[in-house]
């Protein structure tokens, strides 16, 4: 007997029943029941009235919003530099800065603070931002890299040709049409940072607690119910994020790489 | 307005990428207003020269001057001139009104302004109403439309124009060219236009420089680059053309084909051997054999639409092409004529090749990459300098690249009527030049050898 073409992705939909469906079900379950198993929304109001949960929430959203900020002031020109063929004329630059992807991310961030540590800095937000920047900058560079190598060389001729200088062919036409690499970038940057916990505990010696680490806290000490509702949280916002950011770039129609 | 006034001048420029010589030496002058083509195969640096009249790419040495002024070291966006580019370069981030409003924005025009002359030039490129299409939504014609307003709006001093219409189908090519005819006649701005379609650049140009190689083999009218061509390669290139080995008995006298005949050439001297250019279209053909100037026999007939074109043997045994409105069958005797002005009489590049080379020993001479028997030379001490003669007829082409001296391949193959004449590009980079009568292709690998006996080695004057 032939086996039907669909047979085929049994084995993964059954791994993604197992593995993401299944638990993203008792996430949610958890979240809307109190310790006896009844259903309750509970947990989700009590987030809302613990002021301690809400500041670390806004104190995370702003520490992803800072480390993507300057994630992109930085890697923008750093994959600018790389695609230019003028600054690098071969591939070695570029695995450079993308090695650092290839070594565990906790090793790294541990090794990060010893450096830190060594230098003197006192752990603390400016370590942190430091630190999740360095971590997550590859992530940054390289959509927006991929981007700007694929951007056809002749757009660049045109603009110039119509009398744009070099700042106005990068400004109006190099800049928009690098935007789907930005956005990319954007999103694995912000969408990790916002939930990180090991890396801020590492950086900050356990100083500054982000929103990650308040949901390993509660989970750790057995606090299911409240540990589920506010992963559900953490699931809205970053599939907000991703919705508003693939929005955009369906709108910009043009392909670019989303990587 | 003053339409002798040169509009572009390029003096002695020559651009090289890597070992490879691009341009050579061009000279040229670009009169206002004028529709130029630059025409040629690929490669053979019509786009190069575009490309530094534009400023996007740097000569080695030369200059550039538009309108008496130096513009070689002004970058492309201070250039007063505008691009079509082949592949259109039209900004996928904006709609048709800002594709062809940058430049004007980038001026810093006033709004009304651009508004005003954007929408006149689309109407003029008969896209009005399409302003805020995307790109991606119009088709290639439409698109080349886009480009052409997107330059023209910023009433350049000269358009330049790189292979414009080759994206588009042949029907949507023959109506692009009558518009842009007629937009150079409307706006008698300078067109600088590149093209490999021979065709094309006899429609369109007022002028057309025929370049290969790097070089320019030819410039003059449509009319004069067909009629008059300068060498085989222009005749070969425009049109289709019977390039055959002659003679200059003296002057308006010329032999070819086996037959002498009246021409209207002369100052070549006496019993001078030249190349031989007859359209196939002004060879007059006839039923009667006495009413020819010679005789033939039809081999080969194809209907064409508005003529027959044939092949015949003549009585001498080269092979002719014929377009006649008149239908001969294949195996019929006929007779042709070819009237003194229809023949067209060019000087010979060369007559054998020249090679220079080194004695390694008394019976082998190294030369174009390789070492080569040759027959005793007493005279040579190993090490002299020398110059080897080896007639066209005499350069032995084979299959099998082992059996070869050097090897190259074949770059370019011109059909003289009873042999092939092919100039091999050897690996090394010479050009060796044979006669066959084995039909090569072009890029064809092939092993070279040549007997000791064919090899004339004189003391080399240099050194």
């Amino acid at each position: 007997m032939k086996i039907k073409r669909n047979a085929w992705s049994i084995p993964y939909i059954v791994f993604l029943i197992i593995f993401v469906v299944f638990p993203l079900i008792l996430v949610g379950i958890y979240a809307l029941a109190d310790a006896d198993g009844n259903f309750t929304f509970a947990n989700v109001a009590r987030f809302f009235s613990d002021s301690d949960a809400l500041s670390t929430l806004a104190l995370s959203l702003d520490i992803a919003i800072e480390t993507t900020a300057l994630c992109l002031l930085i890697g923008y020109p750093v994959a600018w530099i790389l695609a230019n063929r003028e600054f690098n004329h071969s591939g070695v630059t570029i695995v450079l800065f993308i090695l650092p992807m290839w070594m565990n991310a906790l090793i790294r961030t541990l090794a990060t603070a010893q450096l830190f540590n060594m230098l003197g800095f006192t752990p603390g937000r400016g370590t942190l931002l430091a630190g999740m920047t360095y971590d997550f900058l590859p992530f940054m560079i390289y959509p927006i890299y991929n981007v700007l190598l694929k951007t056809d060389q002749s757009y660049c001729e045109a603009a110039a040709d119509l009398g744009a200088s070099p700042f106005k062919v990068f400004r109006k036409v190099v800049l928009p049409l690098s935007m789907p690499g930005v956005l990319s970038g954007v999103m694995m940057v912000f969408m990790p940072t916002v939930s990180t916990f090991a890396i801020s505990e590492f950086l900050t010696n356990n100083k500054i607690k982000l929103f990650g680490t308040i949901i390993q806290e509660n989970i750790n000490s057995s606090m299911w119910n409240y540990g589920a509702a506010l992963s559900l949280l953490m699931l809205i916002i970053i599939g907000i994020t991703a919705f508003v950011a693939t929005d955009e770039r369906d709108t910009e129609e043009q392909g670019g790489s989303a990587v | 307005m003053d339409n002798n006034r040169t509009a572009i001048e390029i003096c002695n420029l020559s651009k090289s990428f890597g070992d490879k010589k691009i341009l050579d030496n061009i000279n040229l002058k670009i009169r206002q207003g004028e529709f130029v083509t630059l025409l040629g195969p690929s490669g053979c640096g019509k786009t190069t020269l575009l490309r530094i009249i534009g400023g996007f790419t740097e000569p080695d040495s030369g200059t550039v001057l538009l309108d008496g002024r130096d513009i070689s070291s002004m970058p492309p966006y201070r250039r007063p001139l505008n691009t079509v580019f082949q592949r259109y370069a039209l900004f996928p981030h904006l709609d048709v009104f800002d594709n062809v409003a940058f430049g004007l924005k980038i001026q810093g025009l006033k709004d009304d302004e651009i508004d005003k002359r954007v929408r006149k030039m689309l109407k003029m490129v008969t896209l009005s109403d399409y302003e805020d299409r995307d790109i991606s939504s119009l088709s290639g014609g439409q698109q080349q439309r886009v480009a052409i307003a997107r330059a023209l709006v910023n009433y350049p001093k000269v358009l330049l124009l790189d292979e414009p219409l080759s994206a588009l189908d042949l029907k949507m090519r023959k109506d692009m060219q009558i518009e842009l005819k007629e937009i150079h006649d409307k706006l008698g701005i300078t067109f600088i236009y590149v093209t490999h379609d021979q065709e094309e650049a006899l429609t369109l140009s007022d002028t057309v420089v025929v370049i290969n190689e790097g070089r320019i083999q030819q410039t003059g009218t449509p009319a004069d680059i067909y009629n008059e061509p300068q060498n085989s390669f222009v005749a070969d290139f425009i049109g289709e053309s019977n390039i055959l080995n002659g003679k200059m008995i003296c002057d308006r006298r010329v032999e070819f084909a086996g037959h002498a005949f009246d021409c209207v050439d002369e100052g070549f001297g006496e019993n001078v051997p030249v190349d031989v250019v007859v359209r196939p279209e002004d060879i007059y053909i006839v039923g009667q054999t006495s009413a020819g100037q010679f005789t033939a026999t039809v081999k080969s007939r194809t209907f064409k639409g508005v003529h027959y074109e044939m092949f015949v043997e003549t009585d001498t045994g080269n092979e002719l092409m014929i377009q006649d409105y008149n239908s001969f069958e294949p195996g019929s005797e006929v007779g042709l004529i070819i009237k003194p002005q229809d023949i067209q009489v060019m000087k010979k590049e060369r007559v054998c090749n020249t090679f220079s080379g080194r004695m390694t020993d008394s019976t082998h001479v190294e030369m174009l990459g390789g070492v080569w028997e040759c027959l005793p030379q007493q005279d040579l001490e190993p090490g002299a300098a020398v110059r080897v003669e080896v007639d066209f007829n005499k350069v032995d082409m084979v299959d099998n690249l082992d059996d070869g001296t050097v090897t190259g391949e074949a770059h370019f193959i011109l059909y003289k009527g009873d042999h092939y004449h092919i100039d091999i590009l050897s690996d090394e980079g010479w050009h060796i030049y044979a006669d066959t009568t084995y039909v090569w292709d072009k890029g064809d690998l092939i092993g070279i050898s040549i007997l000791p006996k064919d090899l004339r080695i004189s003391r080399s004057d240099e050194n």
